[in-house]
């Protein structure tokens, strides 16, 4: 039992902000004040101290295949020591961690949740073996269907019934927690060496379209009612001019609702966020995307931020890592997968002089800033933007402009024209950037228990040597920067895992997955399942999938 | 009979069956029949040729490693990824090195990923897509005996109906078997993948090449060949040993990587190594994720580095750099170069393994393990990198690979 004694708490979820009171944790969940003896409580004094919750990434590549692939081609990456081997394990990495990193990493931050944003449906059991090495957070992960070619079938039929039957299947084989798209279509064309250039251009082969293949997996999931809604990286990624493809995609939804989320997160906008026709006259369209998602009730989205750095880009959009390779001439992995689509790894740089990655900078911060604060995510799609370990330093920056017009500085200024970066007044609170990082994407996950200090919830709590009541963000954004990157406290299920931004110990969290089967007939696709199994996969139909026994610390969250 | 998942080599054939009692197999090929049948099995553990129990087994063994100042830990090709993962964390708690069989296998395709990265596919996208496929340097009849008809040549998918709608290649220094199956067979001299590669990039490129031949292979049969690949609408180079361990070694690779670079400008091509053991993929894919590297990874800093040619296990012998080595599931004594093994004579040796091989008679811990596959269960990795459970056909009385190491590691942590 823990005693949180007088925090200066603010938690979003419940309307508090920055009230000094005490929180109290019994069995992992944070309770009422009646329901613990004091006198058995270990006190933990919070005076004057920043007490949220744990922080909840919502959009990261830290399991799998390609991740794992990025470290394979990438041992430079592995000179960054963080820890030597001794009570813990040995965590290393500069930007692509090894798994006992990534767990480490997140808690050192006071994160204590974090979802594997894309996982091939075949990849599904290495997907979970690599998040069962990840200590401390809870994981979850999304499943691919964008390019599977049953889904195109059942979209093409518009069968609805099968398709809600398909992906309740799928998610149950892959043990998955949400319906993820990337570039529908167009990895599919890739197969062929092409890609799609908007929503209505035909897939090859499959007389079906973007457009159809985005509105009929979001009006499947809406009515399954899973916890989270489709989760899409739009077609286009990465080309001058995409901003529009991306609004055209985003009023798709217009008219569908979900009363308790959105029916629609669209992933790592900054990379859809280009006007322009070509790299020569590449500008920012962040603030019209910023205008419809702030029009609209029913789309939230994550930003995607750039770190100046290394980072690599991986993502199962392989045409438009095949593009990038030419671009750059770097190092390119390709996989494609079976029916399912593919995927493509390439390491990439960005320098703050570099015209487009300025750009690229530019367009996530503004993104930040002129969406509002209910339905933006902060998120570096690590380690496509970065690494998640800049969360602070993106938080520091939306909340001072003081500190952006220095970063702008030493920048390229080719943002000064190309952005509206500069012109941007708003300065974030301390409650909107808790909201960001905490409440809403538990919100946008569905993860009820997470992401606030309601009584009920996971006893997933952080606390920072920062008093709300005493800090001009604005100002004081060195502050900010420093403190949120080193917790008094990172609480996980009730344990204290962090002390003074130091490891204490090795946990394992849980890994949720969403069971759909209720609320769709399985059974109506059994021979459909069958027939391509048998004539399209090399692995039989009973070898597919993941098992509940082999996860470390599997939960099933049943949609009824 | 049961359906049974493979555990003989990279296809990890997952539509098998096996009765165990009347030894009798479906669909297995040769090779893997062999494996599922009985036969001699090591019967107990035992310490300098004494039987034991295992309990005193892995004591003995967590001393040698406690008390070893570099001990080396090799194999993991043919065991679970349970059991790797749970070796990896064992190697970095003593402090020791971590090398598997890819170092004197397939390992050159590694570095030539650190160079250039790999365009690839799953075994799936050849049998839906591919309308060209070439074996380079690779014997898949006989050494991945159902490739051709479960994934490649004879598959049948999404755009290939038959074997007519596909050409097959196949580029060796000596007429195989698999030659027989190919549309065009291509003799090159020992040691010139390098040189024809570059060539076949050139003739891609639309460059003309000054010499007439190149390898023994005349410029025609090049420019055919060049042309074909380009022609394709999806193609696929599977490579075998003979580009990563003939003369070039990851270099050969990495031009091969180069020319698949080249060629996605013009139509779809992936490239993909024909893995050997089972689970050869699962050995590299695992210490990956946990400490970073795929193998020859050194923890004597508390921290590992890699560093092939130094930490690999044949290097690390010859240099007499570790005094003590577990063997998992692999047979070094027959395979190493004889001064490598004589380095193993005289160090404590630890093998964990189902059957008795030649490394048994010169170690000084011998743990016999239950088969995955047949007696235990496990996930592996086929050789495209895709994770199959296999299954535990019979009860046995022999402790997992799993169990072992886990308790060793259990056994080691209480010392340290």
């Amino acid at each position: 039992m823990l005693w949180i004694k007088n925090g200066i708490v603010v938690d979003p979820k419940n309307g508090i902000d920055a009230e000094r009171m005490d929180i109290f944790v019994k069995n992992g969940k944070i309770v009422n004040e009646e329901d613990v003896r004091k006198e058995d409580c270990r006190v933990i004094d919070a005076n004057n101290k920043l007490v949220v919750a744990g922080g909840v990434d919502m959009h990261a590549h830290i399991a799998g295949s390609k991740i794992n692939v990025g470290r394979t081609m990438r041992p430079e990456e592995m000179r960054v020591v963080r820890q030597t081997a001794g009570k813990l394990r040995a965590s290393m990495g500069r930007v692509l961690l090894t798994s006992p990193a990534i767990g480490y990493e997140y808690a050192r931050m006071g994160y204590t949740t974090a979802v594997e944003a894309a996982t091939p449906p075949i990849g599904a059991p290495h997907t979970h073996e690599e998040l069962d090495s990840i200590p401390v957070v809870d994981k979850a992960s999304l499943t691919v269907f964008g390019n599977w070619h049953p889904v195109f079938k059942y979209a093409a039929d518009r069968d609805r019934e099968k398709m809600k039957a398909f992906i309740a299947w799928a998610l149950e084989r892959t043990k998955g927690f949400g319906v993820k798209v990337v570039n529908p279509g167009g990895v599919e064309a890739w197969m062929y060496g092409g890609n799609v250039r908007n929503l209505d251009d035909e897939v090859p082969k499959w007389s079906v379209t973007p457009r159809e293949i985005i509105t009929e997996l979001v009006n499947a999931n809406e009515e399954l009612n899973l916890p989270h809604s489709v989760h899409l990286h739009c077609n286009n990624l990465g080309v001058p001019g995409n901003y529009q493809t991306t609004i055209e995609t985003i009023k798709l939804v217009s008219g569908i609702r979900n009363d308790s989320r959105q029916v629609l997160h669209v992933t790592h906008v900054q990379f859809n966020a280009y006007a322009g026709s070509s790299w020569r006259d590449v500008a920012s369209g962040a603030a019209e995307i910023a205008k419809v998602v702030n029009s609209m009730d029913n789309v939230t989205i994550d930003m995607g931020q750039a770190i100046f750095g290394h980072a690599t880009a991986m993502t199962s959009d392989a045409p438009f890592q095949f593009t990038l390779h030419k671009l750059t001439g770097s190092r390119w992995v390709n996989k494609d997968t079976e029916i399912e689509g593919g995927a493509g790894i390439v390491p990439i740089t960005y320098m703050p002089k570099n015209p487009v990655h300025a750009l690229q900078w530019a367009i996530g911060l503004e993104l930040g800033l002129l969406v509002e604060s209910d339905r933006v995510v902060l998120s570096t799609d690590y380690p496509n933007g970065g690494p998640y370990t800049e969360y602070p330093y993106v938080m520091a920056m939306l909340m001072s402009r003081r500190m952006r017009e220095k970063e702008l500085d030493r920048v390229s200024p080719y943002v000064q024209k190309a952005t509206s970066l500069p012109a941007i007044e708003v300065e974030k609170t301390l409650y909107e950037v808790i909201e960001m990082t905490r409440s809403l994407p538990a919100r946008v996950m569905g993860l009820e228990s997470k992401g606030h200090l309601g009584t009920g919830a996971d006893a997933d709590i952080a606390i920072y040597n920062l008093n709300p009541n005493d800090l001009d963000p604005a100002s004081q954004y060195d502050v900010v920067n420093r403190e949120f990157r080193v917790p008094a406290y990172t609480i996980k299920d009730g344990e204290i895992i962090v002390k003074d931004g130091n490891l204490l110990k090795e946990t394992w969290g849980r890994t949720y997955w969403v069971d759909a089967r209720k609320k769709a007939s399985v059974d109506s696709i059994d021979s459909d399942l069958n027939e391509f199994f048998t004539e399209y996969y090399t692995v039989r139909r009973e070898n597919y999938g993941v098992a509940e026994y082999w996860m470390r610390k599997p939960e099933r969250l049943e949609v009824n | 009979m049961a359906d049974a998942v493979c555990t003989f080599c990279g296809n990890v054939c997952d539509d098998v069956e096996f009765d165990v009692n009347t030894q009798k197999g479906k669909r297995l090929c040769a090779l893997g029949l062999a494996k599922f049948r009985e036969k001699e099995r090591i019967k107990s553990p035992m310490i300098n040729g004494k039987e034991v129990s295992y309990e005193e087994a892995v004591e003995e063994t967590a001393e040698i490693l406690v008390n070893a100042k570099k001990p080396l830990l090799y194999g993991w090709s043919s065991t679970v990824n349970e059991a790797i993962r749970y070796g990896i964390i064992l190697t970095e708690k003593v402090g020791g090195v971590y090398d598997q069989c890819s170092s004197v296998c397939h390992a050159p395709g590694t570095l030539a990923i650190i160079e250039e990265g790999i365009p690839g596919g799953s075994l799936g996208t050849a049998k839906n897509r591919a309308d060209v496929i070439v074996f380079w340097g690779c014997n898949p009849l006989e050494a991945h005996p159902r490739h051709p008809a479960r994934y490649s040549a004879m598959a049948k998918g999404f755009l290939i109906k038959s074997r007519k709608d596909r050409k097959i290649v196949v580029v060796d220094v000596r007429k195989t078997k698999s030659a027989a199956m190919a549309d065009k067979f291509i003799q090159i001299k020992p040691g010139y993948d390098y040189a024809i590669i570059s060539a076949l990039r050139a003739l891609v490129k639309g460059e003309d090449i000054e010499a007439r031949e190149v390898g023994g292979v005349p410029k025609e049969v090049l420019a055919e060949l060049a042309d074909m690949m380009k022609s394709a609408n999806y193609g696929v180079i599977f490579y075998g040993l003979g580009i990563t361990q003939s003369r070039g070694r990851d270099r050969n690779v990495e031009n091969a990587v180069k020319l698949i670079q080249l060629l996605n400008r013009h139509t779809r091509w992936v490239i993909w190594p024909m893995r050997g053991h089972y689970n050869v993929v699962g050995a590299g894919e695992i210490p990956a994720w946990e400490v970073g590297f795929q193998y020859a990874i050194d923890f004597s800093r508390g921290y590992p580095r890699f560093s092939p040619a130094e930490f690999s296990a044949v290097e690390m012998l010859l240099r007499k750099d570790c005094d003590a080595m577990l063997v998992m599931s692999s047979d070094p004594a027959a395979h190493f170069p004889w001064k490598a093994v004589e380095h193993m004579k005289n160090i404590p040796v630890i093998q964990i393994d189902p059957f008795p091989n030649m490394t048994t008679l010169l170690s000084n811990v011998v743990i016999p393990s239950a088969v995955a596959g047949i007696e235990a269960e496990g996930n592996v990795y086929r050789m495209d990198g895709i994770v199959l459970r296999v299954k535990k056909l019979v009860d046995s009385e022999y402790w997992s690979d799993e169990k072992i190491v886990h308790e060793i590691l259990k056994a080691v942590e209480r010392r340290l």
